[in-house]
Order: structure tokens, then sequence, then C-alpha cells
């Protein structure tokens, strides 16, 4: 028993293997593969149109991938979210993924207060006790810095930020295995990005937790992510530790990317 | 030449296919079953679905009984009544106990019902999970996943707002352990009633295009939290009329000062009760 689940653990926690998807005869992402180890931060960087979130989409299960295999080491062993029955699909992504869109009025309920949006994937999960889902609630506001007198708001009364953070707790509440983002912090005021991304490094290391971070904010790739992955017209052009790509690009569309941040 | 109607209004054709529908309700209990809607000769929101229903499953020996708001004899009860004497020729009664066939618009009768009775519903709101999720496309998926999380959150927001359970009506049910269902609008006080009902109850939604069903002797649970238990709306007084204290009263107010009185919503319980004979 012990043996197997260290053999589960020794496992990559996703791996994705010549995923493609092709929008008519437009290609979305094409032979995309990589796979991401329990607690790391993979970040994919590119241009706007590159195929980013397409790939998250279809990793999240929000579109269905024309090609290829997105192989998921749920805890009820590895199982291929591409071609599993959509009732165990929908289980896994919503009991052991969390998905932060760019805009939280996507993600978060608006017209349900911020304690309803936490208590959401609570209740789904099972959970019946009013005051232990009020509980867990105010905790997860206090984690991503939150007012907990705010609790009963609307998410419409907060910032974007804050709105933004509300959206990190409702998804991490169930203890997800690994979180998809999809450019948390664009649309963000500076100052408001880098207490997001401080409250975000937090929960990380805290919680061993993996993510894919898509963004085409070099300076949030560089701070959050273990290793970068470079797209370019639905392919990845290069991959490698964050540093290294970031210091040394080799590919002539990574110079670019790296050079075209603006340096104060 | 008089103009003649079929049997109930409705084709055979219609009345067939709504038969269909609602014996595929009657299978998947609480399961919204979609069916093709017919114009009827009143408008949408006073009971074309129910009309329907009633239409598709009459026959020439039924006593039908309308009640609106619990009441025998307000305008909607009456037309629906006359209309179908005018249209099939039976006998409609405002006994609960002699009823066959009881067309309902928020109240099911507080004398109990028996085997062989059969409820129709007028539904507004068909799908207890429009509140969360607008999307049919998704709501469907939701139902067929049993991905029901979302439907406490809606108590949730209630005991977040109000300290209690506040709603009163369209309070959701699970029925036979499966399917969320909307018992339409009626009160909180008469969820219980449905739970293992000797009675056929079906509801109709006209405008939503809707059937679903609870067959007789099913389990339907009012949904609520652990320490937020499921409760029954509770008066201080008892009816002004017959005294009663166990039935569904309504507020009505006598006078500019502020007077108020409570009297039962069920005009034929109360009248029986009141020792009152029929006319």
């Amino acid at each position: 028993m012990t043996r197997a689940r260290q053999e589960h653990t020794a496992l990559p926690l996703l791996q994705v293997r010549h995923l493609c998807k092709f929008f008519g005869r437009q290609m979305g992402c094409h032979d995309i593969s990589f796979s991401v180890a329990p607690g790391e931060v993979i970040g994919v960087v590119g241009e706007s149109g590159s195929g980013k979130s397409t790939l998250l989409n279809c990793i999240a299960g929000r579109i269905k991938p024309s090609n290829g295999s997105v192989l998921f080491n749920a805890s009820m062993g590895v199982i291929d979210l591409c071609r599993c029955d959509e009732a165990l699909m929908r289980r896994i992504i919503r009991t052991q993924t969390g998905y932060v869109t760019q805009n939280p009025a996507r993600g978060l309920k608006m017209h349900i207060s911020a304690g309803g949006n936490i208590g959401e994937k609570l209740m789904a999960a099972g959970m019946r006790h009013y005051g232990e889902i009020r509980k867990t609630a105010l905790m997860w506001l206090e984690k991503v810095e939150i007012d907990p007198g705010r609790i009963d708001d609307l998410p419409v009364t907060f910032s974007g930020g804050m709105q933004q953070r509300l959206q990190i707790a409702a998804n991490l509440v169930n203890a997800p295995k690994i979180m998809l983002m999809d450019e948390p912090t664009s649309g963000l005021d500076v100052s408001v990005q880098a207490r997001l991304i401080d409250v975000l490094r937090k929960l990380v290391s805290g919680l061993n937790l993996s993510m894919i971070l898509v963004t085409h904010d070099l300076a949030v790739a560089r701070l959050l992510c273990h290793r970068l992955y470079v797209m370019k017209q639905g392919e990845i052009v290069e991959s490698g530790l964050s540093d290294q790509i970031l210091d040394d690009p080799r590919q002539p569309y990574t110079q670019l990317l790296v050079s075209s941040v603006l340096k104060p | 030449m008089p103009l003649t109607y079929n049997f109930a209004y409705l084709d055979e054709q219609s009345k067939k296919m709504i038969r269909r529908a609602i014996l595929k309700a009657i299978a998947v209990p609480g399961f919204q079953v979609p069916f093709g809607g017919r114009e009827m000769p009143l408008p949408y929101g006073w009971g074309t679905g129910g009309i329907q229903v009633t239409a598709s499953v009459i026959g020439p020996e039924d006593r039908l009984k309308v009640i609106d708001q619990g009441s025998d004899d307000t305008v909607n009860a009456i037309s629906i009544k006359q209309f179908f004497k005018k249209t099939a020729g039976i006998v409609t009664t405002e006994q609960t106990r002699a009823a066959t066939l009881i067309q309902t618009r928020h109240r099911i009768p507080e004398t109990p019902l028996q085997k062989g009775q059969i409820m129709v519903f007028q539904v507004p709101i068909p799908e207890p999970l429009q509140f969360i999720e607008p999307k049919r496309t998704r709501t469907v998926k939701m139902h067929a996943f049993e991905e029901y999380g979302s439907m406490h959150v809606r108590l949730y927001e209630d005991v977040a707002k109000f300290g209690r359970i506040a709603t009163a009506f369209d309070y959701p049910v699970q029925v036979h352990h499966r399917y969320i269902m909307s018992p339409s609008p009626i009160p909180k006080y008469d969820n219980p009633k449905l739970n293992q009902s000797p009675a056929l109850h079906l509801f109709g939604a006209g405008r939503e295009k809707r059937i679903y069903a609870v067959p007789p002797y099913t389990d339907v649970i009012s949904l609520d939290f652990e320490d937020y238990p499921f409760e029954l709306e509770q008066w201080d007084g008892a009816c002004a009329v017959c005294g009663s204290t166990r039935s569904f009263l309504d507020e009505i107010i006598t006078d500019d000062q502020g007077t108020r009185m409570f009297i039962c919503s069920d005009t034929e319980f109360c009248r029986n009760n009141a020792g009152k004979t029929f006319p």
C-alpha cells in the first residue's frame, strides 16, 4: 500500500502528450508535450494569439483537444482527461484542479457573496454544515488578505485585485492538486500585481501546489515559475529553467520577447 | 353550426404526445421532460402547463377540483373549471376527498391526499438551478452528473443574509435521492406533503415546455444544512374563521389602520373545519 503510494507520488502530476487543437483550418496549438511534477510551477509565456490560453483550456477540460492526451495523476490513478468519460473528467476537474481566469467576473459568481463563492466548492464536495463552511471561508479570506468583515459582501463591491484574490481563494479551498491560471495578473495595477504575486508565492510554497501559469508578463514568470515554456504560433519554441531562459534566451523570438520588456 | 371542441380541448395527437412525456417523467422521478407545448386559450403564467397536463390525463369519469392560492373560488380556479366543464363535460367539485384530479397553483390541499388521486401543478420556473446557472445547456449537465453543490449556495446566502433559511416557497427538494426538483411555487409548508404521498404529482410548465413528476410513495427531501435544518412556517394565532391551528394561514389586512387577521389559505379545509355545508 505504502509502496504503491510512493510510486504514485514519484510520477509526474500531469503529463501533456502531443496535444493539438485545431479550430477548423486555424491552428490553436500543435504537438505540445511537457510534464508537471508535484509542487512545480510551470510558466507558459508568449505573445497574444500564440496558443497559450488554448493549451490551458485543453488541459482544464474546457475545450476538447483535436489530438493528444492529458494524463493526470488523480487520487484514483493516472487518468487521461481527453479520453475518460465526461462524468469522471468533470469530477476530477471539479475536485482536484482549480482554474483562475484573467477576468474575475468570469470565474466568480458576482451575484453571490464572497463567502458563498468560497463555500461553493465545499458544498459541491458534500459539506452540509453551515458553521464549518463559514469558518473555512473566513480562514481563506484571511489567507488571501481580504478583510474577513467583507465575507457577506458581493464581489462587485470589491476592487479588481480583491476579486482576483477571492477567485484564488475560491479555487484553493478544496485543496486542488494543481492550479491553472490564465493571466491572473493582467488587468491589475502594478502595485496590486505585486501584492497578488506575493500572496500566490506564499500559498504555493505553503501548500506544495503545482501550477501552470499562462502569462505574457515576464516579471511574473520570473518571480513565480520554476520552468518556462515559450510559445509562438501554437508551438513550443523554447523551454528550460526560468532564469536560464530569461537571462540567456536562445531563440530569436525569445530574445525579442525578453528585450521588449521596458526596463526602468 | 355550434362550435365544438375535441374532448378536453386538445386534439388526440397532442394529448398522446403529452402523455408520453408524463410517462417518462413518472419513470424518472424529478427529471424535467421537454414536451411540445401547445397554445392554450389563456396567457402564459396563468397555468398553461397545468391545463395541458390536465387536458391530457382527464377522462369523462373524472371529478376535477381546481385551486388557486388554496382557494376554490378565485378567478383562475373558476375559469379553468368552466373551461373543462365546457370542453370535456366533466363534473367539478370543491371537495378534496371527492376529487380524482386536482389542478393547483401554489398549494397542496390540507386534507390528506389518497391513493389514486392526481395532483397537477402549474409551474412558472421548472429549473431549480436557474438561480445559480442561467444557461440551460449547463444545468442539463449539472443534473446529469448530479453536480448539486451549488444548490446549497442559495441556502447559504439565505443564512448569511437573514440568519436562517428564508426561502419560503419554491423550496428545493431532492426526489428519490437523485434529481433536485423545484416544487413550484408551493409554500415550504407543503413540501412534507410530497414525501411518500400516496397520490401522483404531475408538474407542467407551459412557457418553459417541461413536465416532471413525483410518483406515489416517493421520497422527497427538502435540502438543508446540518446546523440549520428544514423548518416549517409557524403562526402564533389560529384561523379567524375556523380556529384551525394546523393549516397554512394567510394574513389579511382588513382596514387602513393595519388591523389584520389570519385565515386558512385552503378554503375547502376551512369550511369543512368550521362545519359549514357546501352550496
